[in-house]
């Protein structure tokens, strides 16, 4: 088991520095691939009326001549040992986990994602509960009354639910829960969950919805797919043999066995929804890391996008090692291996 | 050679040996930790030597898991070996390539375990048992069609199935359709592996018969791998018995059933069900305790010494050799049953 | 030779209407619809156990045996079969009772052991826990007391080492170990009725019979009436007492181990014998196989359903191809469901069968 760990983690290790890796290389080496010099991509980041040497000096400055690999172990490094970043006059040092300075304004990249992550967490793991919940308890109820109008109508909305864009699903929402019934806020403004747990969620309940429609569609889906084969299953024909009410046959014998595949779904869900939720975000104009993004991508601002796609990466890795531990728990079978 | 000296010549050498094991080794690695380091390994088949007469049947008997399949796997040369040989016909094939061997998969085909996962569910019956003639380019007098047709025949199915899908039919006839395709090629020996053990018992008997008849229309050799003792009786003219990769006994027919000289084989024997009220109580039962130990690391010594009633000290220290204690019988114990010498060296020297 | 007055329930016969025995099942009829047609599994199917006996019921698969076992237990999924008939459980119709009720009897007055006992385990829970939870929910007792039950039970079933293999997963146990473990789980609220469904077809011979001993032995000890449903004659002469030979959802012949080895009068028992090779006679040349196989449940054939296979179908004109041969005592409580007559049979099985087995 403990190797088995050190194996998981050793390749989480791995998987991170190939997807930096990638997206720098994306992200530095496309340009050049099409043509464009050192000098071009620093006059995105100069005013417009930029002499030559002012942009000379910014490439230099942000280490448009330097070879790719050098560019990146530049910035790898600054991860693990924090950099020193020249401009203007001074040089500023950029503590330890540096993921850079924004091309833009100079801000470092880290302590804004570290603003924003709250945002997008607040938002992940509300939205995670409910479509969890939502979703497990219409796929159980839709297995266990298979073909029955309640099947059939839980399983077009679901397929509707998958489909249908988030805008809409959102403007739906909007319009049935704040204006209908007026339980939420209408969106936008972010109250920390600290300040005023009431009006965190408040505020945060239509994101919420919205997501958790999107998800637990689908989640509602595999939980009845699963539901279907466990309840075929000898073992369960076992439970009744024993006399066990038909509630514990279902909870204790059905769910547990159906549960465990999605239980991988989720973590992997959760973990990419930790890296923004890009759409949601901007339907909401939350400031998340998704919105962050999205800024990072319209202004060429290289740094952010990096950083808000490690710190996505990272929470994939890490959900991903999450599940697979917890797998172990829940299934012995993977803990002999 | 003509189809006519060929057959002259078949009749003339039945009774030769035609394919033969040395020693034959495959141990399964295990791999473990970070490094996917080789911590053991299976040891499926260890060490079998033994040799199928021409036109004779040869059967492999023994629990789960003592590596009966890994062996007809092996004499197909579906898997590589680990160490020892295999001879066919006098050729070396133990580590022939695939292209080397391809030729030679012609003489010698394998019926496998489940009737229901070794026939694909989108080709049809046509184009299954056809595969054989077209991979080998073989020329059929009035093509593919009629050839497969006669085979369908030649099995008990209807030259209509033709055109039929595997699932359509029941698991009898799906054997036959396994049956039919290792036929294609006109083998010399089909190994078999647990052919009826899926099938019903009338079904079974069917199946037993039809390869009985085919046996003796194309002088073919079996290598029939099965776990049901009377069924091995019924088609074997000798048996060899299998514990955890190794082969415990080895005798013709009658003698190995009226006078079992290992106390496996005796156990096995002495466990079968009969199908008969008035045995119930007066019969002799020897019953085994606990399971098959693992190949990962088999018992010392004897391998049976774990749950055999008649150990010794000698049994777990001493491995005894596979020794003919009596004409065409071998076996492969310290203490044998059945036997005038009460007992043999324990060191093995009497081999 | 009819005694057709004596299939309709007089008392002097003994298997089909043994009044008193602990289970009874009458006339059972256990339909499917389907989309293809109506699956007649079970059809007119009567047969009874007293304590401490057991019932054999041999047939190939699709004959009919599961549905018929789950039947008894209640385990057919809600509305997909339709049973007709009684299942009498100690005189209480099990046929129409209240799920919740059978339910309540389940685990507690009749229990199941299945044929593949990793399937039947639920993989993420240890085989203690299984255990427990079978013995917890008929018996108001702790968890600890419920623990040291299925430690002894363990024990009893001959799992070395029961206090720390209690805690074992299923996937921990060997096949043989764990089909013991299921035995302890069906035992553990010690049930009048065991019903075991090819318990032993998935284990290797060496620890088929050591399950064979352990039921044998369980049940001297625990007097309750078993049901054990195989395809292999050679397990059933080892352990029933009366057996019942299935085909096509019917009973074709029914009546004491002894009378179905020494002396049996259907041509389908027949066939199954000659189709078996065995050990303990003279190695026969050629297995007599039956020809065919077994029907669709959707279109049983007219008549006897037996006849397209049978070789004996033309003895008596075209009764065999039209009229359903009644199930009936032709003497000492042997049933069989076959036109031919006594001295037919008589004379095939002394003639023609017997010397070829
Ligand atoms: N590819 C493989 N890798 C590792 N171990 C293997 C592999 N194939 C077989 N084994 C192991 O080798 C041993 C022999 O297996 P084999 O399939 O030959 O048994 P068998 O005698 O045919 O059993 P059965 O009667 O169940 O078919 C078993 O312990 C099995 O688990
Ligand atoms: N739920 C079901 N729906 C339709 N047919 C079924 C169902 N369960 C069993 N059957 C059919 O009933 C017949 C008897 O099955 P079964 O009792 O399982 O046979 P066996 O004698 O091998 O145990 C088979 O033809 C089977 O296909
Ligand atoms: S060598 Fe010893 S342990 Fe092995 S079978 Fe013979 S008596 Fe038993
Ligand atoms: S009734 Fe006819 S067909 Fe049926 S078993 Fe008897 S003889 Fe054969
Ligand atoms: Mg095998
Ligand atoms: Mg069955």
């Amino acid at each position: 088991m403990i190797t088995y760990i050190i194996r998981r983690l050793f390749a989480a290790i791995v998987l991170l520095f190939v997807v930096s890796a990638v997206t720098f290389a994306i992200f530095f080496l496309m340009p050049k691939l099409v043509g464009a010099s050192p000098e071009t991509l620093a006059t995105r980041y100069v005013g417009r009326a930029a002499t030559a040497d002012t942009v000379r000096e910014t490439a230099e400055r942000l280490g448009f001549y330097d070879p790719i690999y050098v560019q990146y172990w530049d910035w790898a490094k600054g991860i693990f040992v924090g950099a020193d970043y020249s401009y203007g006059t001074g040089v500023e040092h950029c503590p330890a986990p540096c993921l850079g300075y924004s091309f833009r304004n100079n801000q470092p990249v880290f302590p804004d994602l570290m603003d924003r992550l709250p945002v997008t967490m607040s938002l992940a793991v509300g939205a995670a509960v409910l479509w969890l919940l939502g979703g497990v308890a219409v796929g159980t109820l839709s297995a266990l009354r298979k073909g029955t109008i309640f099947d059939r109508a839980a399983m077009s909305i679901s397929l509707a639910g998958v489909s249908l864009p988030i805008f809409f699903t959102g403007l739906l929402s909007l319009s049935i829960f704040s204006y209908g019934l007026g339980w939420t806020a209408v969106g936008g403004s972010y109250v920390p969950f600290l300040d005023n747990p009431g009006e965190w969620a408040y505020n945060l309940l239509l994101p919420w919805i919205t997501l958790a429609l999107l998800f637990s569609a689908q989640y509602a889906r595999l939980t009845r797919a699963g539901m279907l084969e466990t309840m075929n299953e000898d073992f369960i024909r076992t439970a009744r043999a024993k006399g066990l009410t038909e509630r514990t046959v279902v909870v204790r014998h059905g769910l547990r066995g159906a549960l465990t595949p999605i239980l991988t779904i989720f973590g992997l869900d959760v973990g990419l929804l930790l890296g923004g939720a890009i759409l949601t975000e901007s339907a909401f104009s939350l400031q998340g890391l998704g919105k962050y993004a999205i800024d990072g991508i319209t202004n060429y601002d290289l740094p952010k996008v990096m950083g808000v796609t490690i710190l996505a990466a990272f929470f994939v890795v890490l959900a991903n090692l999450v599940v697979d531990l917890l797998y172990a728990v829940v299934d012995p079978r993977v803990r002999a291996k | 050679m003509s189809t006519k000296t060929e057959t002259a010549a078949a009749d003339r050498r039945l009774g030769e040996d035609l394919l033969v094991a040395t020693d034959l080794q495959k141990h399964f690695p295990i791999r473990r930790g970070l490094l996917q380091r080789q911590v053991g390994a299976v040891q499926a088949v260890d060490g079998l030597t033994f040799s199928v007469k021409r036109g004779e049947t040869l059967s492999l008997v023994g629990e789960s898991g003592c590596g009966k399949t890994t062996t007809g796997r092996l004499l197909t040369r579906l898997i590589e070996p680990t160490g020892g040989k295999i001879t066919l016909d006098g050729r070396d094939i133990t580590h022939l390539s695939a292209g080397a061997m391809r030729p030679l998969r012609r003489d010698i085909q394998m019926i496998f375990q489940d009737p229901y996962g070794s026939l694909n569910p989108r080709h049809t019956v046509g184009a299954i048992i056809g595969a054989p003639f077209r991979l080998q380019k073989v020329k059929t007098e009035h093509g593919v069609k009629r050839a497969v047709q006669e085979l369908l025949e030649l099995v008990g199915l209807s030259p209509e199935h033709y055109n039929r899908y595997p699932h359509e039919f029941s698991g009898g006839q799906r054997q036959r359709i396994g049956i039919a395709r290792t036929l294609a090629l006109r083998p010399k020996v089909i190994v078999a592996d647990e052919p009826v053990s899926a099938l019903d018992v009338s079904i079974q008997a069917q199946v037993v018969n039809l390869m009985e008849d085919l046996q003796n229309e194309f002088d073919l050799t079996y290598v029939i791998i099965a776990h049901d003792l009377s069924v091995v009786r019924h088609v074997s003219d000798r048996v060899a018995v299998m514990y955890l990769g190794k082969i415990m006994e080895l005798a013709d027919r009658t003698s190995l059933y009226e006078r079992p000289m290992h106390p496996y084989t005796v156990a096995l024997l002495s466990a079968v069900p009969i199908p008969d009220t008035a045995r119930r109580d007066n019969r002799e039962r020897i019953r085994l305790s606990g399971d098959v130990p693992s190949p990962i690391n088999p018992p010392s010594g004897c391998r049976f010494h774990t749950r055999c009633w008649k150990a010794q000290e000698v049994c777990k220290t001493t491995e005894p050799p596979l020794a003919e204690l009596a004409p065409g019988h071998q076996a492969a114990c310290h203490f044998p049953e059945n036997t005038t010498k009460l007992t043999i060296d324990p060191t093995g020297s009497a081999a | 030779m009819t005694q057709q007055e004596d299939t309709l329930g007089g008392a002097a016969t003994r298997p089909p209407a043994d009044n008193g025995a602990f289970l009874q099942v009458r006339e059972l009829r256990v339909h499917f619809p389907t989309d293809d047609g109506v699956v007649r599994s079970v059809d007119d199917l009567s047969f009874s156990v007293a304590r401490g006996k057991t019932l054999g019921i041999v047939g190939e698969s699709g004959s009919g045996k599961s549905v018929t076992s789950l039947s008894i237990m209640g385990l057919h999924k809600k509305g997909t079969a339709k049973i007709t008939g009684e299942i009498l459980l100690d005189g209480q119709n099990l046929v129409g009772m209240a799920p919740d009720r059978v339910r309540q009897l389940r685990g507690k007055r009749m229990a199941m052991i299945f044929q593949d006992p990793l399937s039947a385990m639920h993989p993420f829970y240890t085989v203690g826990s299984q255990i427990i939870e079978a013995y917890r929910i008929h018996n108001k007792v702790t968890k600890a007391v419920a623990r040291k039950h299925a430690i002894d039970l363990l024990d009893r079933v001959g799992i070395p080492n029961p206090k720390s293999r209690v805690d074992d997963y299923p996937h921990q146990f060997s096949g043989g170990m764990r089909q013991r473990a299921m035995i302890a789980m069906a035992l553990s609220c010690d049930p009048d009725l065991l019903i075991a469904d090819e318990p032993t077809t998935a284990l290797d011979v060496t620890v088929q019979a050591q399950i064979l001993d352990l039921i044998r032995d369980l049940q001297a000890e625990f007097n309750s009436a078993v049901v054990i449903i195989t395809h292999d004659l050679g397990v059933v002469a080892e352990l029933a007492d009366d057996i019942m030979v299935m085909y096509a959802g019917r009973a074709v012949e029914y009546s004491s181990a002894a009378d179905i080895f020494n002396s049996p009068q259907h041509p389908y028992t027949w066939g199954l014998l000659g189709s078996m090779p065995r050990l303990d006679r003279e190695r026969t040349e050629r297995l007599q196989p039956i020809k065919g196989t077994p029907p669709s449940l959707i279109n049983v054939p007219e008549g006897c359903p037996f006849n397209p296979r049978c070789a004996y179908a033309g003895t008596n004109g075209d009764l065999s191809f039209t009229v359903r041969p009644e199930f009936r005592d032709v003497g000492g409580g042997h049933h069989i469901a076959c036109h031919l007559e006594a001295q037919d049979r008589q004379r095939i099985w002394e003639t023609e069968i017997r010397p070829k087995l």
